[in-house]
């Protein structure tokens, strides 16, 4: 089934933030920001952009009646700065103007005295000076000590990987509109409408019940939304609780660049020891977390980062120790993989150290360490219905890799201007909201009495089609046409204290609520069926919007069912709970059983460099995945094809760049790269692996949001494998994202 | 007063006319489906068709709305999302939503428009063509896969088009609705407002101003000159070429003249900024802007161009190209002068030329290096050599030692090596966002190589070039 929103969305009908009919009045909102990336304010004087003709307010922290405050982890983030300055682009005051072009006009009349202090952006030095956002966290599994001294082989290195701007087409945005008896409604681009109903509430000092939050669709989001959608939101829900008035934002592109944060940059430093047989017997790693100034998800994301430290390897004694290192960056935040990816780029890169040493190829190692089951994973839980090695030997299997890294070996034998490399990437990535208390839903199911239906719940419909499989989820259950069921806004009245649509877990978490609730339904439809065809409740069966006893159709159809349910006094509204059953975790003991399960997959990618020019092309990826049993395949496919391409992206050619200063240079999308159609993989191959499914997935459908844009880490060392083929002399060092620059240098590095 | 249609609708406004078209869209005329992604013509969110009446037809190309100025609509179609919207989807928009072309939907509607500029379009319905038809348009959730299959299907249903009755088979075939029809009748009654060019800024394109300005262009009073169809000729005068100032870079591509002196000439221009870009950016733009990596200007510095000026007294002087830069951004041109032309040479049979430029991403994209050659080689020596460069120095650089050093002298891996050595000391560049000094000088001499083993595949190799020290 194809996503619901596609025909509104070939039409350009489909609605986001800056498109929602205005009323009458509105205002505009645009923000003045920090221009320096430490400091103390030491005097702000808005005076003449305040006479500006059609500047209707200036808001600083002052005009704050409750906490200024959006930290949602920690509380360390100020929604206006009050004396101190953190990074550029923080937020200070809040324009408020009858058009956006007066309150930018505005914002040049600000005048701003600052004291500048000595900015921080590299994370060794904040480690150095142990400016960090939480204690470093320390993961262990048997006896990393004691297990080095019997390794064969070990090997030690560091490696990087760059931030990432999330570039979501539909930059941040939010619209508010007072509503009686001192209320607020918020429309919010916006992954969390409850984090933005909470931290609005707060800081206006309001009930929660004042201030409603609704979200259509996001123009993309993949992680840029889930807390940093906040702010905007909040100022102006802030200036409408002031001047009872609609007011509007929707950042132009370099402001959201500038002024929200990004994947984290990470640098770590590993150690990897083998025995003769290329078994991995010992892993330490520590990993310092660029988190910017500010928690913001940080420390989730860290956390991630250490449960994906073996990525789909069995470990036997790993130590692994993160740190989150405060800096003057913009605060960094969710991006899909949520600190996994970083994690897993460090252990490929020390297996990939290992093999060039060794001169074995990386495949040999990877190959000899995928978890099976019965594995212990370091933070305690146990591998079951583990895919690692059967995905691997599917791709060994059904793409012929034998004859592929024969045919690369051939053609760089052949060829002097042109070489190849080929990778294998094998992902393991942990399906739940670490933080335990997060894994829930609610869904709210509405038959009215002509048939028809109605959906709400907590999920985010931001591309991913989650929509779409909610509405299969209640027409599926009712056996009805899929026109019946409409899928509704997701509105804080509607579904209270939700989850954000993150950690790949919405159409689990919100698809079980609402099967449970559409089956309660069910329940009392059948009944109301039994009683009309006067027959046994457990004989009755709805299937194609008829009722059936056993197997045989009656006349009674759906909408008369339902009708007749009506008129029966039958409630035909139910919502329901769902709490993701088994899950724990003790964070003073680092051991649990986090993950409501794992999803696995095997990427082989191969590469063609330029070595004259330093550039290359994705000739292809070919994966296997685990979807479960897709309920929904070309979404799912669709899921697996936007992320790789993300996480090439990346891997290659997405480089943020910051200068001493805190300043960001890849301020644009000129400056700034991300993939276009003639950059991306030649083929793009994907094919499921074999599978029952798992239970704790929404009709054995695994989750599919994240795990694939691990696939893209295959590409660094495909391209390094080639560059290698190339330079003899080659020193493979580890840090991503291997620009043709770096390739350039690589190639001739003596 | 701007004349112009919009969609099915004629438009007659006084705003501002450097005011953008994506705002005047959104804003003033309340469609919605024009999305706002970057306003720097950098993703393609915005893009709309902008069809002008030629040879009793209409002649329809996609642009980026963000930096159109409403003067450059003037007496033309523009066609947003809304302006091919019917009852039922059109056939490219029922292949994006079979092909699941589509996930959170923001840059839909600028992909549409593309693609149903490529229907409207003369060019081969085949899937690569369909596929560059939409290269300025950026994705960031499908991976573009589906966007290709998309794009299969796209052209697979344009195998059967018509192009003798071109509108006609696409309203029947529901690409475009009736109204397509009527364009032509009612855009000839369109009035055009002269524009008096004394003590105003002249823009063409305006497509670097409006990334770098945009606030500033509604401030003062402007002339836009891009239709003046005295600066739009690419002509020949026995060996010499003539460009008008106003030509677009998609004019270039499609001149009949150029592509025979330049039969790579489609692979170059592929490589500079997007197709909607080059539908709208300018020769003489290029030039004036003075961006030390301008592609136009590397490529024409290497053909030893001239400039033709002339002032708002109808005095005209030349200049030759490489002594048109002075500094940063500074370039030698008085108050009320304005560029006319360029000209040049056209090289001899047994030219060679290459052009060569790497970005970080290659398409759409700044080059950190960008480099173009020609040459003359009669009996294995060359007699005539001019070598170009940008991103290397604070103006485009014409390589004057490298090229009297090459001069006379034969095809060997022991020249190359040696011009290279000298074009790299006549340069220091800066390290920035485009690449560390390091890699931009190791990359200056790789793109020298790239141009020899390019033009000399026989001759010279990158192995040859890097055994000999």
């Amino acid at each position: 089934m194809k996503n619901i929103d596609s025909k509104g969305h070939v039409k350009g009908e489909s609605i986001y933030i800056d498109d929602i009919s205005t009323q009458t009045g509105t205002l505009f909102g645009y923000v003045f920001d920090s221009p320096i990336a430490k400091g103390i304010i030491k005097n702000l004087d808005y005076a003449d952009a305040e006479q500006l003709e059609g500047v209707v307010h200036i808001f600083t922290h002052k005009d704050i009646p409750g906490d200024n405050q959006i930290g949602a982890i920690i509380r360390d983030e100020p929604l206006l700065a009050e004396n101190e300055l953190h990074y550029i682009g923080q937020p200070i005051a809040f324009i408020v103007a009858e058009t956006e072009s007066i309150a930018k006009a505005a914002k040049k009349l600000i005048k701003l005295e600052f004291d500048e202090k000595p900015a921080i952006t590299d994370v060794v030095e904040a480690k150095e000076k142990k400016h960090f956002i939480i204690p470093p966290r320390t993961f262990k599994l048997g006896d990393v000590e004691t297990a080095f001294k019997k390794c064969d082989y070990v090997f030690e290195g560091e490696a990087s990987s760059g931030g990432q701007e999330h570039l979501y087409l539909e930059t941040q945005a939010a619209y508010s509109t007072p509503a009686e008896n001192d209320c607020i409604k918020i429309s919010s681009s916006t992954q969390g409408p409850a984090s933005v109903q909470k931290a609005v509430a707060e800081i206006l000092k309001l009930p929660m019940h004042k201030i409603e939050v609704d979200v259509i669709r996001l123009g993309g989001a993949f992680g840029g939304k889930e807390d940093q959608a906040t702010a905007w939101a909040a100022m102006c829900a802030l200036a409408t609780y002031h001047l009872k008035k609609a007011v509007k934002i929707s950042l132009h592109r370099l402001d959201d660049i500038r002024m929200t944060g990004k994947r984290h940059p990470y640098k770590s430093f590993f150690k990897i020891g083998l025995s003769k047989d290329l078994k991995i017997i010992a892993y330490e790693v520590d990993f310092l977390q660029n988190a910017g100034a500010a928690a913001d998800l940080s420390p989730a994301i860290l956390e991630r980062t250490l449960f994906h430290t073996t990525n789909s390897y069995f470990v036997p004694n790993v130590r692994s120790t993160a740190y989150s290192c405060k800096t003057n960056l913009p605060p960094n935040t969710a991006f899909r993989g949520f600190g996994g990816p970083q994690a897993m780029f460090v252990i490929e890169s020390a297996i990939a150290k290992a093999a060039y040493e060794l001169n074995v190829d990386i495949s040999d190692i990877q190959k000899n360490n995928l978890i099976v089951d019965n594995n212990e994973f370091l933070y305690g839980q146990i591998a079951q219905n583990s895919l690692a090695l059967k995905s691997w030997q599917c791709v060994e299997n059904q793409f012929n890799i034998n004859d592929n890294f024969k045919k690369v070996d051939d053609f760089n034998s052949k060829n002097i201007n042109h070489k190849k490399g080929i990778s294998f990437m094998p992902i393991c990535f942990g399906i739940s909201f670490t933080n335990t208390p997060m894994n829930h839903a609610n869904a709210l199911v509405h038959i009215y009495q002509d048939g028809s239906i109605g959906v709400s719940t907590g999920a985010i419909e931001m591309g991913q089609g989650v929509n779409t499989k909610m509405l299969q989820v209640a027409a599926n259950v009712f056996s009805i046409d899929k026109n019946k069921v409409k899928l509704e806004t997701t509105n804080t009245t509607r579904v209270a204290n939700s989850s954000p649509t993150a950690a790949s877990s919405t159409a689990d978490l919100n698809g079980k609520a609402l099967l449970k609730a559409c089956n309660k339904l069910l329940i009392r439809l059948k009944q109301t069926a039994s009683e009309i065809l006067n027959t046994d409740f457990e004989k009755i069966n709805l299937k194609n919007e008829f009722a059936y006893i056993d197997s045989k159709k009656s006349n009674l159809g759906w909408n008369e069912l339902v009708k007749s349910a009506f008129l029966k006094r039958v409630n035909l509204s139910e919502s329901a709970y769902y709490a993701t059953p088994k899950i724990h975790f003790d964070k003073s003991k680092e051991k649990g059983h986090p993950f409501a399960y794992h999803v696995y997959g095997t990427a082989i990618t191969t590469v063609t460099i330029d070595c004259i020019r330093g550039i290359y092309d994705i000739d292809s990826v070919k994966i296997i995945h685990d979807f479960g049993k897709s309920m929904n395949e070309i979404l799912d496919k669709g899921q697996v094809e936007g992320a790789v391409v993300q996480g090439i992206g990346w891997i290659t050619m997405e480089e943020l760049k910051y200068d001493e200063k805190g300043r960001n240079l890849s301020n644009a999308l000129s400056s700034y790269k991300i993939p276009d159609i003639y950059s991306v993989p030649k083929v793009i191959d994907i094919k499921p692996v074999e599978t029952e499914g798992e239970d704790m997935a929404i009709f054995k459908s695994k989750a599919v949001g994240e795990p694939p844009f691990m696939y893209g880490i295959g590409t660094y060392f495909a391209i390094q494998k080639a560059v290698k083929a190339f330079n003899p002399n080659y020193k493979a060092n580890f840090d991503a994202p291997f620009t043709p620059e770096k390739v350039l240098l690589g190639l001739y590095n003596k | 007063m701007i004349e112009f249609i919009l969609n099915d609708k004629i438009i007659k406004t006084e705003k501002h006319n450097a005011m953008v078209l994506l705002d005047f869209i959104r804003n003033e005329q309340n469609l919605k489906g024009t999305k706002s992604g970057c306003k720097e013509g950098d993703c393609g969110a915005c893009t709309v068709l902008e069809g002008t009446y030629k040879n009793g037809e209409m002649v329809y190309k996609t642009i980026v709305s963000c930096l159109t100025p409403l003067a450059n609509a003037e007496g033309k179609h523009i066609v947003t999302i809304e302006g091919l919207n019917q009852n039922e989807l059109t056939p490219i928009q029922k292949a994006f939503v079979d092909q699941a072309a589509t996930q959170c939907g923001f840059c839909t509607p600028g992909f549409i428009v593309s693609f149903s500029n490529f229907a409207l379009s003369d060019i081969k319905p085949i899937k690569s063509e369909a596929i560059n038809s939409v290269a300025g348009n950026i994705c960031r959730c499908t991976g573009y896969k589906s966007i290709e299959k998309a794009a299969e299907d796209i052209s697979n249903n344009l195998k059967t088009r018509d192009l003798n009755n071109k509108i006609d088979w696409l309203i029947q075939n529901k690409y475009v609705p009736e109204y397509f029809k009527n364009i032509p009748e009612k855009i000839k009654n369109l009035k055009i407002y002269d524009s008096n060019i004394e003590n105003k800024s002249i823009i063409a394109g305006g497509t670097d101003l409006y990334v770098q300005k945009p606030e500033k262009m509604l401030e003062s009073e402007h002339t836009f000159i891009s239709k003046q169809s005295n600066f739009k000729t690419i002509e020949q005068f026995g060996n010499i070429c003539e460009i008008g100032a106003a030509v677009t870079i998609s004019e270039l591509e499609e001149s009949n003249i150029l592509n025979k002196i330049f039969p790579d000439l489609k692979d170059y221009i592929k490589l500079i900024s997007s197709l909607q870009i080059r539908n709208m950016a300018t020769l003489a733009g290029n030039f004036v802007n003075a961006s030390p990596i301008g592609d136009l200007t590397i490529f024409f510095l290497a053909l030893n161009s001239k400039l033709h000026i002339v002032s708002d007294k109808n005095i005209k002087r030349e200049i030759y190209l490489k002594d048109f830069f002075e500094d940063y951004k500074k370039v030698d041109l008085n108050n009320g002068e304005i560029i006319e032309k360029l000209s040049f040479e056209i090289p001899s049979e047994n030219h060679l030329f290459n052009f060569e430029k790497i970005s970080k991403r290659t398409h759409l994209d700044i080059a950190s290096v960008n480099s173009a050659i020609s040459l003359s080689v009669d009996n294995e020596a060359i007699t005539k050599v001019y070598l170009s460069a940008g991103g290397l120095a604070a103006i485009p650089k014409y390589f004057e030692k490298t090229c009297e050093f090459l001069k006379d002298k034969k095809i060997s891996s022991q020249n190359i090596k040696n011009a290279a050595k000298i074009a790299v000391d006549e340069v220091s560049p800066i390290s920035d966002i485009r690449g560390s000094k390091e890699y931009k000088l190791l990359l200056f001499r790789q793109l020298i190589y790239a141009h020899f083993i390019k033009l000399f595949p026989e001759k010279i190799s990158i192995n040859k070039l890097s055994e000999i020290d």
